[in-house]
């Protein structure tokens, strides 16, 4: 079975799938953005139930409202509370798409399985889809990531400097969005966090340098989704549950790796960070 | 204006106005002190725990109101564990976030499979007031009232650990346990919201109302009526919209009460920032400015 199409187009997506959540998670953490990262994929779900509502392609209207809700949430928060302003975005796209969802006809089934995710039926075209945004992704990321990683870690020197911040930001939000829309598709609404949050997490636990973090975290994240595109397509279950837990096991292995090395060296020595 | 007569005859409805009064209140008095702590996140993600509860509950056969709770007092647990130093808070809630939407996802997809319960999803994500268990109702407003007692009891010292944690410290006040029984308030608070507007949508009523109320003025007690006060105008306004909404296009169908309510915070809290910036008011950020007023 494992020579079957959509199995190979599943391993082929979710290895650049993970690459990119990856990436957009290690800045995610750094900036502290990750309330953001977890409101983006469900207003992306509103999006998608207006599509279908509409007969349009759901990954486009996922999309839309993804993108859309990054530069509500960049726009709000300049004018307060961040946290209050990805809050407030969130709970309206989620009020619109429960609107999209009782205006239908009938059960919402193309919904729901955004919800969970979908491994089976993956078609070559979608591969290349996923392939073109998904390196996409990377690729503006790489061009971004020395003025990014500064205005993460010192907004004020950046600006002191000259550097657009308002900007870099907007297009950070603006990438976690298509980030958020490549990966929903696969492994679902209520996963997408985990993938990205995860495997960067578990990597700041292992090194503190920020290429060899942001490489790390990659690499874990592609282990990640392969591993539970195995169980999913053995057991049938959905595979967001099994990303959530090996990400978890990821994560406590993590730590318990930094807190064994940091007793075998002196007792605490605190890596820079 | 066809169905407001025959309103009041509904118990339908008279339940789901008690229920939502009750609920929404007490979300914005807690909402304040969640968003001047900065905890949006951590209180959106009771939530989604919440919901991993419910469907969890669900399957169980048991009522959706215990796996809401249980699942909420555990993540606020975990949260206030691992989400204590700064640095690694964002991390440590995701982490707990991540591993309960991974449950979530199994229970949900485990009920639509095997239970006939195919709206159960949309039920517990989206929820219903005019769904609301009557026979929930008392336990609600119990809890309810236990809130208010909590909240009452601790209000100084929480306001203090609130705005000024070191100084809260040196007079000696416990932050920790302040810190332990808030996000016990905040569990009751999403979670009692959460079986009513549905677990999405219990963010709305706990952040909503407090950082619109917040814009209007820098007095933490009149935030709190004003957030109170808010949450209870939008609810009943939503309330009876949907209602109203039976006889909308497509006929007999009705638009969820979530949609309105989401809908009339969110315009609530962008007229008061026009409002308040047209008006000139120099401060920066909402909530900003906010100070215990002396004698408070």
């Amino acid at each position: 079975m494992f020579f079957a199409g959509f199995v190979v187009n599943a391993y082929i997506s979710g290895a650049v799938i993970a690459c990119l959540a990856a990436m957009v998670g290690f800045f995610t953490l750094l900036r502290g953005s990750a309330f953001a990262a977890h409101a983006l994929p469900k207003v992306g779900f509103a999006g998608a139930a207006g599509a279908i509502l509409i007969r349009a392609d759901p990954i486009i209207g996922l999309a839309v409202f993804a993108t859309g809700g990054a530069l509500a949430m960049g726009w709000l928060g300049r004018r307060g509370r961040r946290d209050v302003a990805v809050a407030l975005t969130l709970v309206v796209a989620l009020g619109t798409g429960a609107l999209f969802l009782v205006l239908q006809n009938g059960y919402a089934s193309d919904a729901y399985s955004l919800l969970f995710g979908q491994t089976v039926g993956i078609s070559s075209r979608q591969v290349f889809d996923t392939l073109v945004l998904g390196v996409a992704g990377i690729v503006s990321l790489l061009i971004l990531y020395r003025p990014l990683l500064f205005a993460s870690i010192t907004p004020e020197g950046a600006q002191a400097r000259g550097l657009p911040v308002d900007r870099v930001d907007t297009a950070f939000l603006v990438i976690t969005g298509l980030a958020t829309a490549v990966t929903v598709p696969v492994v679902g609404i209520l996963l997408t966090f985990s993938l990205i949050v995860a495997p960067a997490a578990a990597a700041g636990h292992l090194t503190h340098r920020p290429l060899r973090s942001l490489a790390t975290s990659a690499g874990i994240a592609v282990v990640t989704v392969w591993a539970a595109l195995t169980m999913a397509f053995v057991t049938g279950l959905p595979i967001g549950f099994f990303v959530a837990t090996i990400s978890t096991l990821v994560y406590a292995g993590a730590r318990l790796v930094e807190f064994l090395l940091r007793t075998r060296t002196d007792g605490g020595r605190q890596g820079v960070r | 204006m066809s169905g407001f007569g025959a309103l009041w005859q509904d118990p339908q409805v008279t339940n789901a106005l008690l229920v939502g009064t009750v609920v929404s209140a007490l979300a914005g008095l807690v909402g304040v002190f969640v968003v001047m702590r900065g905890q949006a996140f951590a209180g959106h993600i009771l939530t989604d725990v919440g919901a991993a509860g419910a469907s969890g509950s669900l399957l169980a056969g048991v009522n959706a109101w215990y796996g809401f709770v249980s699942f909420g007092l555990l993540a606020g647990t975990g949260v206030e564990v691992f989400g204590n130093r700064a640095r690694s808070r964002d991390a440590g809630t995701g982490i707990v976030l991540s591993f309960a939407m991974g449950l979530e996802a199994l229970f949900l997809f485990l009920v639509t499979r095997y239970t006939n319960n195919a709206g159960a999803t949309m039920l517990i994500l989206f929820g219903s007031l005019f769904t609301a268990d009557p026979s929930l109702t008392p336990v609600v407003v119990g809890v309810a009232l236990f809130m208010v007692a909590l909240l009452l009891f601790i209000y100084r010292p929480l306001l203090l650990c609130t705005v000024n944690p070191e100084i809260a410290q040196a007079r000696g006040v416990r932050v920790r346990l302040i810190g332990v029984l808030f996000m016990l308030l905040m569990v009751l608070a999403v979670e009692n919201a959460s079986i009513v507007a549905g677990a999405l949508l219990a963010t709305a009523l706990l952040i909503g109302p407090a950082a619109a109320a917040m814009r209007l003025t820098t007095r933490t007690s009149l935030a709190l009526l004003l957030a109170a006060g808010i949450g209870v105008t939008v609810t009943g306004l939503g309330i009876l919209l949907a209602y109203e909404s039976y006889y909308w296009p497509p006929t007999g169908r009705g638009w969820p009460v979530g949609f309105f309510i989401s809908a009339l915070i969110f315009l609530i809290y962008l007229a008061v920032g026009f409002g308040r910036s047209s008006a000139g008011a120099g401060r920066s950020s909402a909530g900003a400015g906010h100070r215990p007023q002396k004698g408070a």
